[in-house]
């Protein structure tokens, strides 16, 4: 146990359960985009570094039907499709032509297709960001317990994103079309003997990424605005969710993205205190930010140093 | 030129250009187009670095572009301290010890994460080397002594005795120099009983070891190397722009690097150079023309990969792509 | 008689499927020691593991009396054993010769050496090309390895062997795929091989294989159910009830 210093103030406990409910959303939100990453690379063996694009794609369609329909959740309906159409005409314009070749082609190639996208965005909706507006019951705060007041709309980011992983662990679970992907994923030459359509299946798992993705980024544009190159952010922290989860691991990028969300959020918010435990007030302020920063990567080592394949390495393909 | 194969022959034509185009650009005052020439050859050098281990290690690093930073930074932060104080450890404007901290800098960070990152293989092994990048992103971003995300001004270049790398002239024959040693350096290493190994791993690693190469340790090695090389273009950038920013490397910028190599032709001495050349200038053109030019950017880039295989050097030297 | 190579209780199961199942094996000095055994048998993975790039679930493989079962494969290679693979597992880019001198160059102490040009080392080249020379290959020296054919590269392969000077040859059916001309080109190699070298080969050519092999052992679902002369296996109950179904 570390010795207290006199002076220093005791964890604020509410702080650090808003905090602990920051991190679960960022968690969420990077399972949302994550899962899509891990699936693709999962079934169709493709790194696709424009999934980042996907994020930003639905954030900003999002936000323009936010105003032509004037309902953010309305909105949201209609964009899924769209990101989903999105998602296909990738895959059969860059991405398909690309599955024979190897991961140097695919990162090369998807790299040109974030460049394609991040400037189409630039052209169609311009330079500067669009703050989404939400809906008047969405905008207030909700009273939990004790003093505890948390915006209402980060209580719908949690409940969608949690539902969205519901959905997808029904889907690859216990549906013909999870069947299909599980089994994609272990033995693509038997599916197709089987006399499944392998190229519609690879369409509809690369579009289902794109929709998951895309919501993604839809549910934070009213939190940060939809803003050009916010994929290309994410898409870093979502590699290294599937990296430490296991890569093509469902279950893996769950639990490695709730851990990564709450290590980074907690760690921002938390790390100069807890080093003033045992330094002095300045020292810590100096060293907390860097090191917070890294903080995610560190632990993405550490989890390669001990465990290369992941936490939880899909089974033997 | 008789005695020259056709490479060779096109390898010192290009050279050639690459050290009069300049030279004649800093006679007639077109002082523009010299410093397009300066930024060209030292991406150059960084292109060239990543090609040791890319083209000839098969390693596909994502992250290169943070030994440019580190390489500018170890210029910069060594600056910053002789003028404003602190860190006396580490401040001054001296070139030669400014050249020892961004190498020795580039190669300790290129051998731990090295050490991590190839342990895994394929898409993992492209992940982390982008992630590990991105740390040091952050990592500068949230150093407010250092400007943090807008970065820090070097207000004194580099200082070395004779050499004045305040005159364009100078810093770009410098540059150049470096560059043909880092061309020459690599040249040597892939056909020496090192490269042998290296290349051999790439072809295929279980052979390789069955033959009792502990193929870990030599990409180990190599992936130093090409780190270390690339620390000294980012000194060499940093002396040149006298800024440098987390920006600098952004995985947008290692992704450029990456482009180069492809795009000249990877295993090849002169491909990383004509991929930079082209790189540098096709960017100018199409940026000159429209403030949108990373559209048609990266229209031509997802054409590379999907038409061009082989690289430029490829075409030049008649092989089918 | 000493025994070069002793396997003890090796086991090693993939996902509960039994590959090697208590396998004892002695390799003498000098034999060429052949294994056979039905498809699935487990015969690759025991060379697998020999070689060190399978590792075992349990047992031990000694190597002139010295434990290397927790040894990488590139150490194994440097106290010794050498592997051909099934698969033609050559450097397809690199040209015929250099993929040999590689093997000759990782006997000449290690290769972390940076400046000299690897192709002008003569003692490397001239026994890389003495190797090919052996097998027959010393006209196609420089043509690109993508451009021979399977059986030239089967040749190559053993010409690597050769060249590592390893003890103990690991040869994983070196005829496979070879034409019936080819396969008797490399059964006169591999007999003028007989009591320079220690070999180990795994093959499912049957003549090849009682023609070449002092000792047998045959392998079958992952167990060592014969281990003796050509005759006594040739009639042996258990080996004939093994591959004939006889009862």
């Amino acid at each position: 146990m570390f010795v207290l210093k006199s002076g220093i103030p005791p964890l604020d406990t509410t702080l650090l359960f808003v905090q602990t409910l920051n991190g679960v959303q960022l968690g969420l939100l990077l399972f949302l985009v994550a899962s899509g990453l891990t699936l693709v690379f999962g079934i169709l063996d493709f790194v696709n570094l424009a999934h980042g694009s996907l994020y930003m794609l639905g954030a900003f369609i999002c936000a323009s039907l936010t105003f032509l329909v004037g309902n953010f959740l309305l909105a949201v309906l209609i964009a899924l499709p769209i990101t989903g159409v999105l998602g296909y005409l990738i895959e059969r314009f860059v991405a398909r032509p690309l599955y024979a070749r190897d991961h140097l082609d695919h990162v090369l190639g998807t790299f040109g297709l974030i460049l394609v996208l991040d400037t189409s965005v630039h052209l169609i909706w311009g330079p500067a960001g669009i703050a989404v507006p939400l809906p008047a019951w969405l905008e207030g705060q909700v009273g939990l317990f004790g003093d505890v007041v948390v915006p209402s709309f980060r209580l719908l980011i949690i409940a969608a994103g949690l539902a969205a992983a519901a959905g997808l662990f029904w889907l690859v679970n216990y549906t013909r079309l999870g069947m299909l992907i599980r089994a994609g994923a272990s033995n693509r030459t038997m599916v197709s003997a089987l006399g499944i359509d392998i190229q519609s299946l690879f369409a509809l798992v690369f579009a289902l990424g794109a929709m998951l993705a895309g919501l993604a980024g839809m549910l934070i544009a009213p939190i940060t605005e939809a803003s050009i190159g916010m994929g290309n952010n994410i898409i870093i922290t979502a590699f290294v969710v599937i990296i430490v989860g296991g890569i093509g691991s469902m279950k893996g990028a769950f639990f490695a993205a709730l851990l990564i969300g709450l290590i980074d959020t907690l760690g921002r918010a938390f790390l100069d205190d807890f080093f003033k435990l045992f330094m002095s007030s300045d020292a810590a302020e100096n060293s907390a930010p860097a090191l917070s920063a890294m903080l995610i990567y560190i632990l993405m080592a550490v989890v390669l140093s001990v465990r290369p394949q992941g936490l939880f390495p899909p089974k033997v393909r | 030129m008789i005695g020259f194969s056709r490479s060779a022959r096109i390898n010192i034509g290009v050279m050639a250009i690459l050290a009069i185009l300049p030279v004649f650009f800093w006679w007639t005052g077109q002082t523009f187009y010299l410093s397009l020439a300066t930024r060209l050859v030292i991406l150059a050098i960084a292109a060239v670095s990543l090609n040791l281990i890319l083209g000839y290690g098969g390693l596909i690093s994502f992250g290169h572009a943070a030994y440019i930073g580190i390489g500018a930074y170890a210029v910069g932060i060594p600056a910053h301290h002789a003028l404003y104080g602190g860190m006396d450890f580490i401040a001054s404007n001296n070139g030669f010890f400014q050249i020892a901290l961004a190498v020795v800098a580039a190669a300790v960070f290129a051998l731990i994460t090295g050490a991590i990152c190839l342990r895994t293989k394929g898409v993992y092994f492209i992940m982390i080397t982008m992630a590990f990048a991105q740390m040091v992103y952050y990592f500068f971003v949230s150093i407010e002594e250092y400007g943090g995300d807008d970065g820090l001004v070097i207000d004194t270049r580099s200082e070395f005795p004779l050499v004045n790398l305040d005159q364009p002239i100078v810093l770009f024959l410098v540059s150049y120099v470096v560059l043909v040693l880092a061309m020459w350096l690599v040249n040597a290493i892939v056909n020496s009983r090192f490269g042998m190994v290296l290349q051999s791993a790439k072809g295929n690693n279980d052979r390789t070891v069955t033959l009792g190469y502990n193929t870990y340790l030599y990409r180990l090695t190599a992936y130093v190397i090409s780190g270390a090389m690339c620390g000294l273009a980012g000194a060499l950038l940093g002396n040149f722009a006298t800024f440098i920013s987390p920006e600098m490397m952004d995985w947008s910028r290692s992704g450029e690097l990456m482009f180069m190599v492809i795009l000249g032709g990877t295993a090849t001495a002169l491909g990383p150079v004509l991929g930079a050349a082209v790189f540098v200038v096709v960017a100018q053109f199409l940026s000159e023309l429209t403030i949108y030019w990373h559209l048609p950017f990266g229209l031509m880039l997802i054409a590379v990969v999907l038409f061009a295989r082989g690289g430029l050097s490829g075409i030049l030297r008649g092989k089918g792509s | 008689m000493t025994t070069l190579l002793s396997v003890k209780g090796l086991k090693k199961s993939f996902g509960g499927v039994t590959a090697t199942d208590d396998v004892d094996l002695d390799v003498i000095k000098g034999e060429l020691h052949a294994i056979i055994g039905p498809n699935g048998a487990g015969k690759t993975t025991l060379i697998s593991q020999l070689s060190g790039a399978v590792k075992p679930d349990a047992g031990v493989i000694m190597l002139n009396g010295a434990n290397i079962t927790h040894k990488p494969a590139h150490t194994r290679a440097r106290l010794g054993i050498t592997r051909s693979f099934q698969i033609t597992s050559l450097v397809m880019d690199m040209s015929v010769l250099d993929n040999v001198a590689l093997a000759v160059q990782a006997t000449d102490g290690h290769s972390f050496k940076f400046l000299k040009p690897a192709r002008k080392i003569g003692h490397i080249r001239d026994k890389a090309l003495a190797m090919l020379a052996e097998v027959g290959l010393a006209e196609r020296a420089e043509d690109p390895t993508r451009n021979l054919s399977h059986g030239e590269h089967r040749q190559m392969e053993l010409a690597i062997a050769l060249a590592s000077e390893a003890e103990l040859m690991l040869l994983d059916e070196p005829m496979a795929g070879l034409g019936p001309e080819e396969s008797a080109t490399m059964v006169a190699y591999l007999k003028s091989l007989k009591g320079k070298r220690t070999i180990l080969l795994i093959e499912h050519d049957m003549d090849a294989v009682f023609a070449l092999a002092d000792r047998i052992s045959v392998l079958v679902y992952g167990k060592v159910i014969a281990t003796g002369l050509p005759d006594d296996i040739r009639s042996n109950d258990a080996v004939r009830h093994a591959y004939l179904g006889e009862e």
